[in-house]
């Protein structure tokens, strides 16, 4: 064998190994089974995570009031086109009734549906990835005893190239960081960034994404434009806020700012699910948003 | 928001009406509907958004004394707090009738955060409007009764006033 034919050989063999190591690095990853084996969920536990995650503000009908039919449907316009919330009820063929835990946990962690598929980040499972198992657990019991839908889940509006699911695990390699991204020295911030980094996923609105739709974590919480186009969501570093502690406290219970204009928007389902928590939780909250640092 | 182009403002330019117009015709309706005749068209248009703002101010004013009390935060006194409380019940009497000429939405005008969805749901906002009279007179009942009991009848009236920004007020940049 030449020395041309053996570099085209050792190539060849580089290149399928770049191509296997890049297949496998995106694939859509799964929980290994021994991590939700044996968990068992408590649906009263439940509830607090799911009003602290917000699962209620999008995937509740557009037409509906009621925040517990998660019939799926609401449109969110961005930069790569436009995503519906889908069905996440309890029906077993249309909403996610018939999922069994590590399905679910897959779901909500790591972003890969039950047929082994790649969900758009839209699905916040960036923050919820650093959920504890055992409060995905509790979550899933929960919403198992709320009403079933039987509207079928819309199709997503997306151009070309981003109706490619595969390329979103290069997505997720790029984009996705190392877990949580503030330091917690106490026990109240470390309370406070768990319910604002996995649960709440305050970050998705409120930090700016970088071209590919990243979040930008040199930039936390600095406040971005508003994905529908119009507008920006206000950022909540000292650079941007001033309110103390007990304001933001009094503003995620009550919706009134400290001089009493009231929240809108979004951000009014947000007050309504975070009113659910516990006064400890939003001060926990506030206390880690006052523990911000400055960022532009 | 591009819902709301697509919706409003689409149709708007495709049956060949430029904003322009509609908001010529929306301030001549408005004018003559509205308000005294000695008034320019704009100077009456530009009063009603001016007047609506107002009331709100009004309301948070209110809201404010009584949700320091309530928050702890300024010392609780029943005539303050029932004064207060009073002033919310005699804002929700206001009629609205005058406050939302065709043509001052945030699509059309700089100086307003009020969306489109306003015009679309006029039955809406005066139901938002008569509930907010419910709480407040709600509030006023208790207002007296001492600081324990202002939290929970502030919430009250919160939660109309998050309904009504949610569905029709643009949100704050």
């Amino acid at each position: 064998m030449g020395t041309a034919t053996r570099l085209l050989a050792i190539g060849a063999v580089a290149g399928a190994i770049v191509v296997a190591a890049g297949w496998f690095v995106t694939r859509p990853s799964t929980l290994p089974e021994a991590a939700t084996a044996g968990l068992v969920g408590d649906a009263a536990r439940g509830e607090a995570v799911f009003w602290a995650a917000g699962c209620a503000s999008c995937h509740t009908s557009p037409e509906s009031d009621e925040g517990l039919v998660l019939a799926g449907g609401q449109r969110f316009p961005s930069d790569f086109g436009t995503f519906v919330a889908p069905n996440i009820s309890s029906h077993p063929e249309h909403g996610i009734g018939g999922w069994s835990l590590a399905e679910f946990a897959n779901a909500v962690t790591q972003g890969t549906s039950p047929d082994g598929q790649h969900y758009y980040p839209a699905f916040p499972y960036g923050a919820y990835r650093n959920m504890a198992l055992q409060d995905v657990a509790d979550l899933k019991t929960f919403m198992d005893t709320l009403p079933a839908s039987d509207t079928p889940s819309g199709a997503h509006n997306l151009g070309f190239p981003f109706h490619i699911r595969a390329g979103l695990g290069v997505w997720k390699v790029l984009s996705l960081g190392d877990g949580l991204v503030m330091d917690a020295p106490t026990p109240e911030l470390e309370q406070g960034r768990y319910l604002v980094e996995a649960l709440a996923h305050c970050a998705e609105c409120h930090t700016p994404r970088n071209a590919i739709g990243g979040l930008d974590r040199t930039r936390w919480m600095a406040g971005a434009p508003n994905p529908s186009g119009q507008g920006r969501i206000p950022g909540l570093t000292p650079a941007q806020l001033d309110w103390s502690a007990a304001d933001i406290a009094y503003y995620l219970e009550s919706g009134f700012t400290p001089s009493f204009d009231s929240v809108g928007g979004h951000m009014a389902a947000v007050v309504r699910n975070m009113a659910r928590l516990t006064p400890g939780d939003r001060a926990a909250i506030a206390a880690y948003v006052k523990a911000l640092p400055s960022a532009e | 928001m591009r819902e709301y182009i697509q919706v409003y403002i689409q149709p708007i330019i495709t049956t060949g009406i430029t904003m322009t117009a509609r908001l010529i015709a929306a301030l001549t309706t408005a004018a003559a509907v509205a308000m005294p005749m000695s008034l320019g068209a704009q100077e009456a248009f530009e009063n009603q958004i001016k007047a609506r703002k107002g009331l709100m101010d009004v309301m948070a004013l209110n809201l404010g004394v009584l949700g320091g009390m309530a928050r702890g935060i300024v010392e609780y006194d029943a005539a303050t707090a029932q004064a207060a409380a009073d002033n919310l019940v005699a804002v929700s009497s206001v009629n609205h009738l005058f406050f939302w000429p065709e043509g001052s939405d945030n699509m059309s005008v700089d100086n307003t955060r009020a969306l489109p969805a306003i015009w679309e749901n006029l039955d809406g906002v005066v139901a938002s409007w008569t509930e907010f009279g419910a709480k407040s007179e709600a509030l006023a009942a208790v207002a007296g009764d001492g600081q324990a009991a202002l939290g929970p009848a502030v919430g009250g009236v919160g939660g109309v006033c998050q309904a009504c920004h949610e569905d029709f007020r643009e949100p704050n940049n």
